[in-house]
């Protein structure tokens, strides 16, 4: 140790001298030689290790998902796939990344924004930059005609992200399609109902789904008589919109409206959440016949919606669950982590979500806080008198004032009759797993 | 201006035409000029293709897309394995697909060959992830966490040479439980192997058992066998190969190709080819060379512990103390394990599917220090779910026998017999799907009803409902079994709830 803090001195004194050096101009062999030195004295340092090698974050423009979080997306999703799946919708998946040539000349300027995969010595690879490109290549490359499907995946776009607050480069899209040659509008139509029904069931707030037609815009303009070369010089001047070379004929938009929070005020559109439209030419990008497959569908603004659902669960000051476990196996004395771990086995066997503390000889206090923490309305507490009589205490969790009677009544029996408690185990939970009880010993 | 970076593209695109609606003559530019540069776009595409001798459309190797088919197996066994993970408390977590690269090769510096990296673009080096653990441990260290129970379900990409025939891929699905923390010993350990087990039988492929070993069993063994220090990590890849290969191939790759002493290698196989249950572990104990080593003798301590808490969960007769186990990564500090499908009777006259471990764990101490600027260790003990080798068995069992699946839930599908009857479908498929029943009908405005009656068949749609003229009149909707072709008339009114009723019955 004072071999180092010697030697860390003796490196600062080089460095010194070294600065000095340069400061006063000297010649350049003269400081080649000093610095030589102290590359050699930092050497036999060896490496640092107090200071940090990395910094600890994720890339720039992503994020990871806390439990919390997942909890979320997962209530999301559950909404919209069940959703997809009562309009008979098939899933698909595709690989993250597609071969570069795939992806070239789909996206105009937008092109930049692709990742690439370094070369490597094989093939030139990209990040996937939606989730249309993908599925257009699977209908061509399966040579399907028809078919209805939703994809839920993550897509990548190296967009800027300090632009706007909460532009990631990695985020979740929700696509919904029907392809095939079909009576008209009826396909149409299904996909503004599913978005509707969706909408509706997350509870998000009121909507609107704005409708337009391509051709109707375009024999707009016409009639205005807006020159062709005007198209252009605003096309680019707004180009970081414009992303889509293949969406031909109309633009849909769901926007949602929030309350007004007077009577009469007119509703004030937060944004966009959910988009779509028909596309005819996409595929035959793909097809070397250039074969066309009418294609219909939507895309659900899920971040979106997260970063909604959140900041309601916030105003609502409500508890979001980041686990489901319905009973937490506890001990109110010494010694019973055997019985424990063989209850808790009992239970996660008659499939009952369940827990344990990982510790020998846990206070029952630091077990109920622990059930109150994480939401889990259920205890299941084994005591030494209860083995003797064969029965399993079962409680369920109280506020954390009740609790504080309970800590002056801790060495009191528990007068809790079992009866009760299943009865009102049914009654408040009535959907999950029947709980099978056995007695200890028995 | 909303928040435009959370919106897919054909929001923006909309959005644009939102904007520039008024005034007029301005808004007619981006729309407009999109099909124009759609137009150039097609035009510059196909003659680059034109030029191409071989126009085939491809995905990358070691990839593959997952059918509808695929999906449908794939996301049951993917709901077993969550519910399981979820059974013992789990929270979920989702990191992103790739890392600051040096984030990654911190740990896998040789192993850095077979990660994906990403193209230098003039902002940060990344590579996609090449596990879940790495993301994890750097997770923890970065939200200061010690104590975490979590699941992660996950793509994760290797540049290794695939063997499509034994289903390995570059792109792969991981499902990972681990439970980060200081604890009494042995417990979480225990419950890992506790869920490898409920999952493997819930999976029902049929018996497997699961090799435990310890590494400081394997370190010490080497150890006390008189194993150079320097050859510790070569001599463990070779034991690793004992699954896969006989002692004696194994032994001569030690003694010829990595140097060992001969008297050594033969010491080794007296322990190696050793397995079985909590005996052994009170056998090693009395072992005269390996109770003079402190590392070995933690370790089967440890073992022993971890067998009384195995018996206590029902599983220990699942369970092999192995001493051929040495897995490959080397950031396990404790125990490790690993899970392997044994061969039935009823499979003998299929090919062996030789597909390795389907699952894989450990504990690593020292992992999340590496990442901690003070160095602060949370130990970890974890598995690992090989979910892609366990979904290409199943896949191949049920190719074998045949089976087929449903790519839909659709439960119900509204048909009509006669002509310009669209409107009433509509109707009533929307009563359908507002009652969160799960409906189809055809796109078509005057289908037959043999057309559609064939589409319920080869769907597996079990429910038909039927309007026509005379059911109008009545008031009535038919409903018919696609599988015994049993019609009944039902009030339209009553519709709903006899379907239902049907529903929870079947």
């Amino acid at each position: 140790m004072a071999e180092r803090a010697a030697l860390e001195e003796l490196v600062k004194l080089q460095g010194e001298r070294v600065r000095g050096l340069k400061q006063q101009k000297a010649s350049a062999e003269l400081i080649e030689e000093e610095v030589g030195k102290l590359l050699k004295l930092k050497a036999q340092l060896g490496p640092d290790e107090s200071k940090q090698k990395f910094v600890l974050k994720t890339p720039k423009g992503t994020r990871d998902y806390s439990p919390r979080q997942m909890a979320v997306r997962e209530k999301v999703f559950d909404v919209i796939i069940r959703c997809f799946k009562r309009h008979g919708a098939e899933v698909i998946d595709t690989p993250v990344f597609e071969l570069k040539e795939t992806l070239m000349g789909k996206y105009g300027e937008d092109s930049k924004l692709i990742y690439d995969l370094k070369d490597q010595g094989g093939e030139l690879l990209s990040l996937r930059y939606d989730l249309t490109v993908p599925f257009a290549r699977y209908l061509a490359m399966n040579k399907l005609t028809n078919i209805k499907r939703y994809h839920i995946a993550k897509v990548y776009r190296r967009d800027n992200p300090a632009m706007t607050r909460g532009r990631y480069r990695e985020f979740y899209q929700c696509d919904f399609d029907i392809a095939g040659n079909f009576d008209p509008m009826i396909p149409d139509a299904e996909c503004l109902k599913i978005m509707c029904e969706i909408l509706s069931s997350l509870q998000i707030g009121d909507f609107l789904v704005k409708v337009n037609d391509r051709r109707i815009l375009d024999g707009m303009f016409a009639i205005c008589g807006v020159s062709d070369s005007k198209f252009r010089t605003i096309c680019s001047s707004v180009d970081k919109l414009d992303k889509v070379s293949w969406e031909e004929v109309k633009n849909e938009m769901a926007v949602l409206l929030q309350t007004p929070a007077q009577a009469g005020e007119e509703p004030l559109g937060v944004g966009s959440v959910a988009a779509g439209g028909r596309y005819d030419g996409l595929v035959g990008m793909f097809d070397p016949k250039g074969r066309k497959v009418p294609c219909v569908g939507l895309s659900i603004g899920v971040e979106r919606i997260f970063s909604i659902v959140e900041q309601r669960l916030e105003a609502l000051e409500e508890k979001v669950r980041t686990t489901e476990t319905q009973v937490l196996v506890a001990s109110a004395q010494k010694k019973l982590l055997e019985e424990r771990l063989k209850l808790v086995s009992e239970l996660w066997d008659a499939g009952i979500k369940a827990e344990l503390l990982y510790k020998k000889n846990p206070k029952l206090l630091n077990q109920l806080q622990y059930c109150e923490e994480a939401g889990i309305p259920l205890v299941a507490i084994i005591g030494e008198q209860e083995l003797k009589d064969g029965v399993i205490k079962l409680r369920s969790v109280t506020s954390r004032e009740e609790q504080e009677d309970l800590k002056t009544a801790q060495n009191r029996d528990f007068n809790f009759y079992y009866g009760y408690f299943i009865d009102y185990y049914w009654q408040k939970w009535p959907d999950t797993t029947p709980f099978t009880y056995k007695a200890l010993g028995a | 201006m909303p928040l435009l970076g959370l919106l897919p593209w054909r929001a923006w695109a909309a959005l644009l035409s939102q904007l520039l609606r008024p005034p007029c003559a301005s808004c007619t530019g981006a729309v407009r000029c999109q099909s124009q540069v759609a137009e150039a776009v097609l035009t510059s595409q196909l003659k680059a293709h034109q030029e191409k001798p071989n126009f085939i459309i491809k995905i990358p190797k070691g990839t593959r897309d997952l059918s509808p088919q695929h999906m449908v197996v794939r996301e049951k066994i993917l709901d077993l394995v969550i519910s399981c993970f979820k059974r013992h408390g789990a929270k979920g977590m989702d990191t992103p697909a790739f890392e600051l690269k040096e984030i990654l090769t911190e740990k896998y510096g040789e192993d850095s060959g077979l990660m994906y990296d990403l193209k230098d673009q003039g902002g940060e080096l990344l590579s996609l992830r090449y596990d879940l653990t790495v993301p994890f441990a750097r997770y923890l260290a970065m939200n200061k966490v010690k104590k975490m129970k979590r699941y992660h379900v996950g793509k994760v990409w290797r540049r290794e040479s695939p063997t499509i025939v034994q289903g390995r891929y570059r792109e792969f699905c991981q499902c990972d439980f681990d439970i980060a923390g200081q604890f009494d010993p042995m417990i979480p350990d225990a419950e890992c192997l506790k869920i490898m087990c409920e999952i493997l039988s819930g999976l029902q492929l049929g018996d497997f058992l699961i090799k435990v070993n310890d590494r400081r069993i394997v370190d010490g063994m080497f150890a006390a066998c008189g194993v150079p220090e320097s050859k510790f990590r070569a001599i463990c890849s070779s034991i690793d190969k004992l699954d896969k290969m006989a002692w004696k191939d194994v032994r001569h790759e030690m003694v010829a190709k990595k140097g060992l002493a001969p008297e050594v290698a033969d010491r080794i196989g007296d322990y190696v080819q050793c397995h079985g249950g909590v005996s052994l572990v009170e056998q090693m104990f009395q072992d005269p060379r390996l109770s003079q080593n402190k590392q070995a003798l933690e370790g089967l301590g440890d073992l022993k512990l971890l067998f009384e808490y195995l018996t206590l969960f029902g599983i220990a007769e699942k369970i092999s103390f192995d001493l051929s186990l040495a897995r490959g990564l080397d950031y396990y500090t404790g125990v490790i394990y690993e899970a392997v499908l044994l061969q039935t009777p009823t499979q003998a006259g299929e090919e062996p599917l030789n597909v390795g471990s389907v699952a894989a764990g450990g504990r690593y101490d020292g992992l999340v220090g590496m990442f901690d600027p003070k160095g602060h260790k949370v130990p970890c003990v974890g598995l690992s779910i090989g979910v892609e080798r366990i979904f290409y068995i199943v896949e191949q069992r049920m190719k074998t026998k045949g089976e087929k699946v449903r790519t839909t839930e659709t439960q119900v599908f509204v048909a009509t017999p006669q002509k310009n009857f669209l409107q009433e479908r509509l109707k009533l498929i929307t009563e359908l799907w507002d009652a969160g029943i799960k409906a189809e009908m055809l796109y078509k405005n005057n289908p037959k009803l043999l057309t559609q009656l064939h589409y319920c068949e080869s769907t597996g749609i079990p429910l038909v409902v039927i309007i026509g003229e005379q059911e109008l009149k009545e008031g009535v909707i038919k409903i018919r079994s696609v599988a015994s072709r049993e019609e009944v008339a039902i009030k339209r009114e009553n519709l709903v709830a006899e379907i239902q009723n049907r529903l929870s019955e079947s």
